[in-house]
């Protein structure tokens, strides 16, 4: 269906190609993932499907791409619409429509299928994906996980044969983002759908696929079985980190499988010991009451929460429970409509936005938002200005974070992984002692994760509270001391991190649902064999 | 048998949004016909009504209340205007102000001074005329899904279309990022310049409405906009010379039609002229477009009506104007209260058939108990 020729891509002023004699055939109805770290040439790789790579956003293909025998050279990407279908990484940004249906239908028109066809499919497509109740809704007021199907859909009407899927649920909750991959596994065994899909969070899906490649950071890509891909890759899910510990073979895939070979392993373990909790720990934050309100609509109701001096604490949560409103209203910056909030002795909203950073440090959702100038060396300055901190301090930081950035990159040219490093750099330059993070690990690989997991420790060591965001459940695990999960609003566990995600099912981590509980994570069944 | 389809014809849909606009240009051009306070103060009340009874609780619905408050400020300033700017024309002093002498380069202007009741009064009129009219307009708006509009243009004007509706969804998003990006901007404190702030804000706004105008553009490359063969370049000529010309015809025309003292043989067989060679161009250019439409607007019995209401109101307000032209635009030099004749009201009383002749909107796109909890709230502007 899909072949590769010797295709080698190169980016016009940059000297390494992205991909490099890049050789395979897809065949006909197989699920295969594209697999590599930030910045690999993933994206490069799946864009070449359908021409946008190099059509688009230009560069130099060397080699042929063809699909369904037909190579991308010879036309533009809009001649392939009819065999390939292409999802982009925020659904949202590529809507060109209102509403779901009209959304729905808008490849058929450009297509020129007769309208009594394009009435039955639009019908068959809204079925296939659960989405009927939406047909009328404006696609701005549909969750996130609303809108990757729909995205999904307004593809499948046009009957490609080939699907390509750019990070389909990384902005996903747990259970979003199950919904999502069960619709896809779903159009590959009834409609024998070709589906390329890449993914950070490999751990949901491997279980799915019939073939990895592994885009590695030279641009080469190796393609194989998945259980003999994952012995070797530098990136794996937990479970495969678990099975090449245990040294199981061939690697388990599914957590059914894992737990079948584990069932008599896991007795010669001797279980961590508990967590100790330091009761005795100042508090740095204290909210009681906290309303955040949008019109009609309650965000933030009348929670009560108190951050303890080194302890990092997860926020969780389904997509709209509350979980942005409330930090941004812990910070002061944000609306808060009630209730209130101390932070070393001060109600954060009272004081002036550059007094309120000294007290907590918020870092958004989209972190890029907080970088403008044309270098990291002149943001680092800036930041130092802000926060009154002398001069060079915010290099420091950002160099214990993530060594090795060059002064004179440009902010844009960062990782996703190292603007987080930055703009936390920046914020931590006003030495806050209570610290904000929204939805931190988007689009960073397990690498980068790992990273942040540290840097997040070494600021809880230093006697500061850290409040983490996040659906990764798999992050959490491995950084949180203690996790709150907020529905409607409202704060509904607040315990332990063992506690609170061990048992739950849509919030266990894959160790502790092969392991049972109290493990966690794979560092811990390491450190109980005494691996180093 | 009549009455069956007389229902079908009721069910609750969307009418076409051509018809609702035949309609409220038809008011306004009745409108732009008068200076009478009482048939514009009628006319208004009649699209009020239609609208309040025809709108759906649709985004652009809800606009309607900004062309009423743009149509009481043109009265504002027009009345204000006269006041500030000479309105000594007349007899009837109301107002004395002292006059603010100008230097001799600005001869011809005068600041303050007299004011009469002849002047104000003409202000008024003039305001309420054009205010009328943004109302007409408004109520266009209100009633019918601009966006819905552009899909029912000729196909050859697809790509003007598109590219209206691509500019029309960015838009949005551009004031979302910029206050994204300002409570982003927050949190780094207030430091820096006033050019530094803005700086902060601007820049990445921009980054972000780049990015996203290009991801745009990619997902529609990639869903097939634009598959409809490129034209050779003589057709291209041609649909272009055609429709050009076609438009300044049409152009012309309107403009004799309306004003009555240019000749009557330009107006007429020009606006027809004009006409034809737009739509032959229209014509020239569809026939390479291969593209069709997810549940078109039908035009049903409903429609007619409304647009016939419309052109039934202007062509009226025409035959009176030659019958009585004193009631349709009182006097200015003698003062006395305008009076009202019976035809031009009853004229514009038929404005008032798409209220009844009409099946109602569309049940709204969200309703509000089937709300996601997570649905983004609209922007509110503090």
């Amino acid at each position: 269906m899909i072949r590769f020729e010797h295709v080698t891509v190169t980016y016009p002023r940059r000297s390494e190609p992205a991909l490099r004699d890049v050789h395979l055939t897809i065949g006909e109805g197989e699920l295969v993932l594209c697999a590599g770290r930030t910045g690999a040439g993933k994206s490069t790789l799946l864009g070449a499907v359908n021409g946008l790579v190099p059509h688009f956003t230009g560069g130099r293909l060397e080699g042929r791409v063809s699909v369904d025998g037909v190579a991308t050279s010879s036309r533009p990407p809009r001649e392939f619409a009819h065999l390939v279908g292409v999802v982009r990484q925020n659904p949202l940004a590529g809507f060109v429509t209102d509403t779901v249906e009209e959304e729905l239908a808008y490849s058929m028109e450009q297509l020129g299928v007769d309208p009594q066809v394009m009435r039955r499919r639009v019908e068959e497509t809204l079925d296939l994906l659960g989405i009927a109740g939406l047909r009328r809704r404006a696609l701005r007021q549909l969750s996130g996980g609303q809108q990757q199907r729909v995205a999904i859909g307004s593809v499948l009407t046009a009957h490609p044969r080939v699907l390509v899927l750019d990070e389909p649920t990384s902005a996903l909750d747990p259970t979003a983002a199950e919904d999502v991959l069960a619709t896809i596994a779903r159009l590959v065994t009834d409609l024998g759908t070709t589906v390329l899909l890449a993914e950070h969070r490999m751990e949901r899906v491997v279980p799915f696929i019939d073939r990895l490649l592994f885009v590695e950071a030279d641009g080469t890509v190796t393609d194989g079985e998945p259980a003999t891909q994952l012995r070797r890759t530098s990136i794996a899910p937990p479970i495969v980190e678990l099975g090449r510990l245990a040294g199981w073979d061939p690697l388990p895939l599914s957590v059914r499988d894992a737990r079948r070979r584990a069932s008599t392993w896991r007795d010669g373990l001797i279980p961590p010991p508990p967590a100790a909790t330091d009761t005795e720990a100042p508090a740095t934050l204290e909210a009681r009451g906290v309303v955040v309100r949008y019109g009609p609509k309650v965000a933030v109701r009348e929670v009560d929460l108190t951050l303890a001096a080194g302890e990092v604490t997860a926020l969780m949560g389904r997509n709209g429970s509350g979980k942005s409103s409330l930090l941004w209203a812990l910070q002061g910056s944000g609306p808060r409509h009630g209730g209130s909030v101390g932070a070393g002795g001060h109600d954060p909203q009272r004081l002036t936005r550059s007094q309120a950073r000294r007290l907590v440090g918020l870092v958004p959702q989209d972190a890029a938002d907080l970088l403008y100038l044309e270098s990291v060396d002149a943001e680092c300055a800036a930041g130092d200005v802000e926060s009154d901190s002398p001069p060079g301090s915010c290099r420091t930081l950002l160099d214990a974070f993530a060594p090795g950035i060059r002064d004179e990159a440009h902010p844009r040219d960062l990782s996703e992984g190292q603007k987080l490093a930055l703009v936390l750099a920046v914020q931590l330059s006003a030495s806050p002692r209570v610290v904000l993070l929204d939805e931190p690990t988007r689009g960073l690989d397990y690498l980068a994760k790992r990273e942040l997991t540290r840097t997040v420790r070494a600021l809880a060591a230093t006697g500061r509270s850290v409040v983490i965001a996040t659906h990764d459940v798999e992050f959490v695990a491995g950084v949180a001391d203690r996790v709150v999960v907020m529905a409607e609003g409202e704060i509904v566990t607040d315990a332990p991190v063992a506690d609170a995600i061990a048992g739950s099912p849509a919030f266990a981590p894959q160790v502790a649902k092969v392991l049972g509980s109290p493990w966690l994570t794979v560092d811990q069944v390491r450190t109980a064999l005494g691996v180093a | 048998m009549v009455g069956s389809q007389l229902a079908g014809n009721l069910l609750p849909r969307d009418l076409h949004p051509l018809a609702w606009w035949v309609w409220a240009l038809g008011l306004a051009v009745a409108a732009s016909r008068t200076t009478n306070p009482w048939l514009l103060l009628l006319v208004t009340a009649v699209v009020v009504h239609v609208v309040v009874s025809r709108r759906s609780d649709a985004p652009w619905a809800l606009a309607f209340r900004m062309y009423v408050y743009l149509g009481l400020t043109i009265i504002a300033i027009r009345v204000f205007f006269r006041f500030v700017f000479g309105g000594a024309e007349g007899t009837t002093i109301i107002l004395r102000l002292p006059e603010i002498p100008l230097p001799v380069w600005a001869a011809g202007i005068r600041l303050f001074g007299d004011v009469s009741a002849e002047s104000v009064l003409g202000g008024l009129y003039d305001g309420m005329r054009l205010a009328t009219m943004v109302i007409c307009v408004g109520a266009a708006n209100a009633l019918a899904n601009p966006k819905r509009l552009l899909k029912s243009m000729p196909s050859a004007l697809y790509e003007i279309g598109t590219t209206v509706t691509v500019a029309l969804a960015v838009f949005p998003q551009l004031a979302e990022s910029t206050q994204r990006v300002r409570r982003a901007r927050a949190l780094r404190g207030t430091g820096g310049s006033r050019f530094e702030v803005l700086r902060s804000i601007v820049v990445p706004v921009l980054e972000d409405a780049l990015d996203r105008s290009l991801t745009l553009a990619a997902s529609m490359d990639s869903r097939g906009y634009g598959r409809t063969g490129s034209p050779s370049r003589a057709s291209r000529r041609i649909t272009g010379t055609l429709m050009a010309t076609g438009l300044v015809g049409v152009c012309v025309g309107v403009y004799s039609t309306l004003d009555g003292t240019t000749p009557a043989l330009l107006a007429t067989p020009m606006l027809l002229a004009g006409l034809g060679l737009a739509v032959a161009g229209f014509v020239v250019a569809g026939r390479r477009v291969e593209r069709s439409q997810y549940r078109p607007d039908r035009w049903r019995a409903a429609e007619l009506a409304t647009a016939l209401s419309g052109i039934a109101v202007a062509v009226a307000m025409f035959r009176t104007s030659s019958v009585d032209p004193t009631n349709l635009n009182p006097s200015l030099t003698t003062l006395s209260w305008p009076l009202l004749a019976w035809p031009p009201v009853l004229a514009i009383l038929v404005g008032l058939l798409p209220a009844i002749a009409t099946p109602p909107p569309a049940p709204p796109h969200v309703g509000l108990d089937d709300m996601p909890d997570d649905a983004p709230i609209p922007a509110r502007s503090s």
